[in-house]
């Protein structure tokens, strides 16, 4: 297994594979279970240095953690000596001193993870930097589809997911556009003309600027949250245009084929990118189940980085 | 007292000796008697290296460089010349300041210190500094610019490039369309997309560029244009130059040899601004330096202290130390593909940036007269890079660990050597500094 | 087959002593249990788990009675996991009815140092409280590390701790038998 999870690239189809179908066996290991909680990260420490506030990712990796018996410290920007202008290369030395075998990172800036793995000796984790990358999002939305779609056994091939939204800004975008590659899902960006990258050519993904044609035909639809502020940045003119334009509502997701499923990664806001009715449809959102899947790849990628011993390569030894 | 330079290669051609004595060169050919000899083996001779871009950090940011420190990598990396940046803190916008960094300069006495005035009060953009002051105070300002910042406001860019008509100034601009750079981190395109970056466009550069050009040529004055980076700039400024206008540009050492791919993993050491570009820009500055639509290198080298830079990509602030490294990286990618020859490295790295600061003792043809503002190469010996071993107090250099071609034997200032072997000669305080001098065949 | 087709290998158990091997243990678990009622068989992947089915089978053969079978995979609470690179999971499966209140009859394919007892004992308390725990081996071959003994036993095997015993069954392996691989001179 992989020493640090900075990006979705990181991962090799075998190794993401590997963390999706390990997913599944600890997420049967531990239903309808009284005790939920697997002992092999006993004694290990895991930190959640969370320089921006995510209630959400935090939690999921802090009960992923302590459900395989990890010690977990939460360090966060508010109220600790992070937010009183501690520079990120000196809280990496204090958590050297801490010994703590795996760090979970989300930093407000591009890379910061990077440059944390190369300051401590633990695994560093990637838990969202800054417009970047968000890999374990990327996998916990692999898993959700694989589940729905493709029995939770095996790749993604064949797959049609459209991602619609503020790709420019979105970490979660430039994570699932890697995995989903390496996994042979085909991808489709929908997304007005300001909110793709420059560059945005040269991924492995077909780009839209409408969803009417992009999305009758898809698998799965991804929305991203749009943040109201890029309007003052003239991204697009109105919420309302916006949503008008590129919002899942009722009519839009009553296109779709029968057996797809719409995501999102949160927070959503409701009325903008996705409709409430979509949001909450029983059948097609999986909105909450994200959330639950989270923790299980989550305990996946954290058996298979700190599980073993540190440094020996995969291959049996028996 | 008279000083032999035996077996020097002026413009890297023939063998013969110079004759340096009371500060000029004053015999070439044999010699008679002579104080003092050095023998260069064969080493080329050059007029003395000139900067036209070049960040001192004093006053202000001490921790970082100070003029002494910046003298010493200057003459270390062959330069008998700088041109100081106003983006000090204060910034130089009075004559108080340049005459101070004028003074610094003098008193390390490594290189000649010329300071550059702001265009504006604070580099703020909003109102002219006292740019007359400053072209008659002791430090005899010349060159004007807000390097750092770009003085985007049109009608101010024009009252500026007119006003220094008057004692014969430049306005040296730093191209970039603030409105266009919010939060700009590196070159936009295919790796800031995957990086997650936001993106300096070349069109922030070269819009800036076009503009320029059209009023520097409505109100016929000069206009020197800093760190061209992009492709397009490099069409822009032929075509300006095609028309006559008398528009000069300048291109760094690492934008002649880097490129954005270097972003990747995140260590701010490539964070710079304007930012690393792509292989295409990278070709095109080499074409436009090899044929003159590019007038010199400048190295606009910009030390940060440690905590500036061992951070985030996002917190670091932008630039290279450049002194020491630059006649090394242009041998690397203009002479040895043969793109210039050593009379070509002589013009756009001394005679032309002189020229274009105003500077009448440097870059001077090597003759018999001339101030002995010289600097011996050798090309042939290669070095490696290592951050600990340059004189600069920072250790921001790009090229850690590169190995590079031509070493500095000497460097001479009005005859006097100010560097020799990789060493300061000279000033006490900073004698033992010592490049980096890790030396392979 | 890479390493083991290297070393001599004697045959231990064939086929039909296989069979015979498993009816006895079923016949055994029969007569001790008083009729099994109140049984479940966890087997232990690998071979456990074919080996808890051919018992459950059996001993519906013989009686009218029919124990739930599920998979212990014990990879989590084993305790060497630091000293190898990650293991991959196994399938744990509860049997119909769970485990609490029940006698479970641990199966594995052989008993050696008793750390993957263990550590199924270790797993069997989380997942619920079970009335005893017994345990049946196809092939204990000694080399006991921790105070731990099984209530029925194919076979006793004396080895050599350089030796490897190769169990194979149809599921897995598509024949029945066991073997000993390596040379015997140090066997006791």
């Amino acid at each position: 297994m992989i020493k640090h999870l900075l990006s979705a690239a990181d991962l090799e189809r075998a190794a993401a594979i590997s963390i999706l179908d390990t997913a599944e066996q600890l997420d049967r290991a531990l239903a309808g279970r009284e005790v939920k909680k697997l002992p092999p990260l006993r004694g290990r420490t895991v930190v959640n240095l969370f320089y921006e506030d995510s209630t959400r990712t935090r939690t999921s990796f802090e009960l992923a953690a302590k459900r395989l018996s990890a010690d977990v410290v939460n360090f966060s920007a508010k109220g600790s000596s992070v937010s009183k202008g501690e520079s990120l290369k000196d809280t990496a030395l204090t958590l050297e001193a801490m010994d703590a075998d795996a760090v979970v990172v989300r930093h407000s800036y591009s890379g910061a993870a990077h440059r944390l793995s190369e300051w401590v000796r633990g695994s560093v984790i990637n838990a969202g930097d800054g417009t970047h990358e968000h890999p374990t999002q990327a996998l916990l939305d692999a898993f959700t589809m694989r589940r729905r779609l493709r029995d939770g056994v095996g790749d993604l091939a064949g797959l049609h997911v459209a991602i619609v939204g503020d790709v420019l800004h979105s970490r979660v975008a430039r994570s699932n556009v890697l995995l989903l590659a390496t996994l042979g899902a085909s991808v489709v960006l929908v997304a007005p003309p300001t909110l793709l990258p420059v560059g945005v050519e040269s991924w492995p993904v077909d780009v839209s600027y409408d969803p009417d044609a992009a999305l009758p035909g898809c698998d799965v639809v991804m929305m991203l949250r749009v943040q109201r502020e890029r309007m003052g940045a003239s991204f697009f003119p109105s919420a309302r245009e916006y949503s008008r334009r590129y919002g899942l509502d009722q009519t839009r997701m009553s296109r779709l084929p029968d057996h797809a499923i719409v995501m999102h990664p949160g927070p959503m806001n409701r009325g903008m990118e996705i409709a409430a009715e979509v949001a909450d449809d029983p059948k097609r959102s999986t909105i909450v189940e994200q959330v639950t899947n989270g923790v299980s790849v989550r305990m996946a990628v954290l058996y298979l980085m700190l599980g073993g011993a540190a440094g020996v390569d995969s291959g049996e030894s028996e | 007292m008279s000083l032999l330079l035996a077996n020097v290669r002026p413009y890297g051609g023939e063998l013969t000796d110079f004759v340096v004595d009371d500060g000029v060169i004053a015999k070439i050919g044999a010699a008679g008697r002579v104080d003092e000899l050095l023998d260069a083996q064969g080493a080329v001779l050059l007029p003395g290296l000139v900067d036209l871009h070049t960040h001192l950090r004093e006053p202000g940011r001490e921790d970082a460089e100070t003029v002494a420190t910046g003298s010493a990598a200057a003459a270390l990396g062959g330069y008998t010349a700088v041109f100081a940046m106003p983006n000090t803190d204060p910034a130089a916008d009075s004559a108080g300041v340049v005459e101070q960094v004028h003074r610094l300069g003098q008193a390390s006495g490594l290189v000649d210190v010329q300071p550059i005035g702001a265009v504006t009060v604070g580099r703020a953009g909003q109102q002219l500094a006292e740019l007359g002051a400053m072209a008659d105070s002791a430090a005899r300002v010349r060159v004007f610019s807000d390097d750092g910042a770009c003085v985007s406001d049109p009608a101010l860019m024009r009252r500026a490039l007119e006003y220094v008509k008057a004692f014969g100034g430049v306005i040296a601009q730093h191209a970039e369309d603030p409105r266009l750079t919010v939060g700009a981190q590196m070159n936009e395109g295919n790796v800031s997309g995957r990086l997650g970056l936001a993106g300096w466009p070349a069109v922030a550069e070269e819009s800036i560029i076009a503009r320029d050009v059209l009023l520097a040529a409505h109100v016929g004055s000069r206009l020197h244009v800093c760190h061209v980076s992009t492709a397009g700039s490099v069409e822009l400024i032929r075509w300006a130059k095609s028309k006559g206008w008398a528009i000069t540009a300048e291109v760094t050492p690492h934008h002649l040899l880097l490129t954005d791919e270097c972003a990747d993993g995140y260590d701010p050491v490539f964070k710079v601004n304007p930012p690393l570009r792509t292989q295409t820009d990278v070709d095109a500055l080499r074409a436009g330096l090899a044929d003159g639509t590019i007038d010199c290198v400048a190295t606009d080298h910009a030390p940060h202290a440690v905590e500036d830079k061992e951070t985030e990509w996002g917190a670091a602030l932008p630039g290279m130390l450049g002194l020491q490294t630059a006649l090394s990286i242009v041998i690397e990618t203009m002479l040895v593909p043969g793109r210039l020859d050593w009379r070509g490295v002589a013009e756009r790295m001394s005679v032309a940036p002189a020229r274009i600061g105003g500077l009448a003792g440097h870059g001077r043809e090597l003759e018999v007269g001339a101030p002995a503002n010289l600097v011996l190469v050798d090309p042939d010996s290669r070095w490696t890079v290592s951050p600990a071993g340059l004189a600069s107090r920072s250790r921001n250099t790009p090229f850690a660990g590169r190995s590079l071609p031509g070493r500095v034997v000497a460097t001479l200032l009005r005859g006097r050597i100010t560097a020799r072997g990789g060493a300061v000669v000279g000033d006490a305080a900073l004698e033992g500094a010592e490049s980096d001098a890790a030396v392979s065949a | 087959m890479t390493t083991a087709a290297r070393l001599p290998a004697a045959s231990v158990l064939t086929a039909a002593d296989v069979a015979r091997t498993i009816d006895r243990i079923a016949h055994q678990i029969l007569e001790k249990t008083h009729g099994a009622h109140d049984a479940v068989l966890l087997g232990i992947p690998t071979r456990g788990v074919p080996l808890a089915h051919r018992l459950a089978d059996r001993v519906g053969s013989f009686e009218q009675v029919s124990i739930p079978v599920g998979t212990l995979d014990v990879t989590l609470y084993r305790d060497d996991l630091r000293l190898h690179a990650v293991r991959p999971l196994g399938t744990t499966v509860e049997p119909a009815g769970g485990i609490t209140g029940k006698l479970v009859i641990l199966v594995d394919d052989v008993l050696y140092s008793g750390r993957t007892i263990r550590a199924a004992l270790d797993a069997i308390k989380d997942l619920g409280r079970p009335r005893a725990v017994q345990l049946a081996v196809l092939v204990d071959r000694g080399h006991r590390e921790l105070p731990i003994r099984a209530d029925y036993v194919g076979k006793n095997l004396p080895t050599a701790p350089r030796q490897k015993v190769r169990v194979s069954l149809a599921e897995t392996d598509g024949v029945d038998g066991v073997h000993v691989l390596g040379p015997d001179e140090e066997a006791k």
